[in-house]
């Protein structure tokens, strides 16, 4: 695997075999699938009951009904959408393949998509039975949210992406000690996303990074859908002008640190 | 023939380079303060089989390591099947592959399953029969649809050997490819190289310590220490000239600094 390669053409079959490499990974573990469906359905159970509880004794909230529930849903897709990202790319790295696909014709960029497509797949497995589970328990349906759904969905996945992409690269140049960033970073942009409040909330300064941000665009959208019924484009367009930015950075950064880990030797060690 | 002619059909040293399976020039890698590879040069020519010696810490897995794009070099450079590497790695990955204790297969997929996707990486046209071929060479029949995490040491080094060859590869590159297997299987393995190696034309550049795999299979023998080539021949003529009848004497020799009669002439 070469970064200077990344001028020559892209082969949909090498994506092709990393996908079935993961593929084969997921169905030969049930923890592994497990898990996937594990964590997000304990999520939207407890938010869910929890708003419940305060749209029984709030006014606001009864108005705004779904804003917490809804959060859940998109504050997921962002995290997961990440976690599957990294997770396949740490498979890599727990299973000391990756000199096998450095020394392979992969190209980085061929990787990286194959490691977008899994983050979907992963994605799919673990969100879809949760918002049928916002359905069923909550009657809350994400999928009324209509074609801006397909707008928060996008720049959420998107973030994630450059999030995975750039640890993923801190893990190749520092090994598996750096692995805890993989699980940790994402919750670093949980309080300054405002996930679950207005960035009103926060102080003026802060507000500043907070819409440095892209999921913060998706948030403050669904909060505009559900409580104002009004699709804020305006918002949606800033956050993939910042997503377009982050994506191309966090690619950068990743051939950067693939550069510095093939100085320093990293990749023959890859452990910690 | 004038002797123009004679020169002109010379072969100059970018030609030799390009012809060679890999040429190594003035090779440098420097980590921190550590010397690992203090500028080494070497040639080797299509279709030759030539053991890389030294003890641990010799600079054998890191020259190799460059040699695959795996480590940059501090300086020099490295010419793999007539492309530069790094920068020109994407033209020679697929016409090589390597096998090294360093790495592994995954071990939830199987044989099969692992065999499938490298296949499917280096682009291997009739996938399914190389597979096929590459079980009945290697001896995989029995577990090839076993998780590679169940398998004995010798049957994933034979599974390692199988990525290794999926791809039919030009040049072979193998650290310690019989570390840690039984005489037999050890046997077993070398003689699949030599005969790899005959039918295809095929480069092999193994790092061992195992003195009389290199005997053996090697038609020339390079012996590092402290990241330099210490010596650079075929395996008689260095027993020749370190007056001993094995390798193995003469690595002893070289690890322990012992400079006889002999060796003097050579330097």
């Amino acid at each position: 695997m070469t970064e200077l390669s990344l001028h020559g053409g892209i082969s949909l079959h090498r994506i092709g075999a990393m996908i079935l490499r993961y593929w084969y990974l997921l169905l030969s573990s049930w923890p592994r699938l497990l898990e996937l469906l594990y964590w997000p359905a304990l999520q939207v159970i407890t938010w869910g009951f929890l708003q419940l509880y305060i749209a029984e004794n709030a006014n606001f909230f009864a108005r705004a009904g779904g804003t917490l529930i809804g959060a859940v849903i998109l504050w997921d897709i962002l995290f997961r959408g990440q976690l599957g990202f990294s997770i396949s790319f740490l498979e890599e790295m727990w299973a000391r393949n990756l000199g096998n696909l450095m020394m392979s014709p992969l190209k980085p960029i061929e990787f990286l998509l194959s490691l977008m497509v899994m983050s979907l797949i992963r994605l799919a497995i673990g969100v879809i039975p949760m918002t049928l589970l916002a359905l069923f328990l909550f009657h809350f349906n994400v999928y009324a949210l209509g074609l801006p759904l397909i707008a928060f969905f996008c720049n959420l996945i998107f973030t994630s992406w450059s999030v995975g992409i750039f640890v993923s690269g801190l893990v190749l140049r520092n090994g598996l000690g750096a692995e805890s960033i993989v699980w940790t970073l994402m919750f670093a942009i949980l309080p300054l996303a405002c996930v679950y409040y207005p960035v009103s909330v926060l102080p003026g300064w802060l507000q500043y990074v907070a819409w440095a941000l892209p999921p913060t665009y998706a948030f403050e959208g669904m909060r505009a859908l559900l409580i104002e019924h009004t699709f804020r484009t305006d918002l949606m367009l800033q956050a993939f002008a910042i997503n377009a930015v982050l994506l191309v950075a966090s690619f950068w950064a990743f051939l950067a640190l693939l550069r510095s880990a093939r100085k320093h030797g990293s990749l023959l060690s890859g452990g910690e | 023939m004038t002797e123009n002619d004679k020169a002109s059909s010379r072969p100059t040293v970018a030609d030799r380079s390009s012809s060679a399976a890999i040429a190594v020039d003035h090779l440098v890698k420097v980590y921190k303060q550590t010397r690992a590879v203090d500028d080494i040069s070497f040639s080797l020519p299509r279709g030759s089989i030539t053991g890389l010696l030294g003890g641990n810490g010799a600079g054998k897995t890191t020259t190799i390591a460059m040699i695959m794009g795996l480590v940059l070099p501090t300086s020099g450079r490295v010419q793999v099947l007539g492309h530069r590497v790094p920068e020109e790695s994407a033209a020679v990955l697929g016409r090589m592959n390597f096998e090294s204790p360093y790495v592994d297969m995954p071990m939830r997929l199987t044989v099969r399953q692992n065999l499938t996707v490298f296949g499917k990486l280096y682009a291997v046209k009739n996938l399914s029969d190389r597979i096929a071929k590459l079980a009945e060479d290697l001896d995989l029949a029995d577990f090839i649809d076993r998780a590679n995490g169940k398998l004995s040491a010798g049957q994933k080094t034979r599974v390692a050997l199988a990525k290794a060859l999926i791809n039919q590869p030009e040049l072979l590159l193998l650290d310690e490819p019989t570390a840690s297997l039984d005489p037999d299987t050890a046997d077993w393995v070398r003689a699949h190289l030599e005969r790899y190696r005959r039918d295809n034309n095929a480069t092999i550049l193994l790092a061992s310590h195992n003195m009389l795999e290199v005997e053996r299979l090697c038609d020339r023998v390079i012996i590092m220490k402290r990241g330099r080539i210490e010596d650079d021949d075929t395996p008689e003529a260095i027993m020749a000239r370190y007056n001993r009848t094995t390798l193995e004497e003469v690595f002893l020799d070289v690890a322990r600094g012992r400079v006889n009669g002999a060796q003097e002439a050579v330097r």
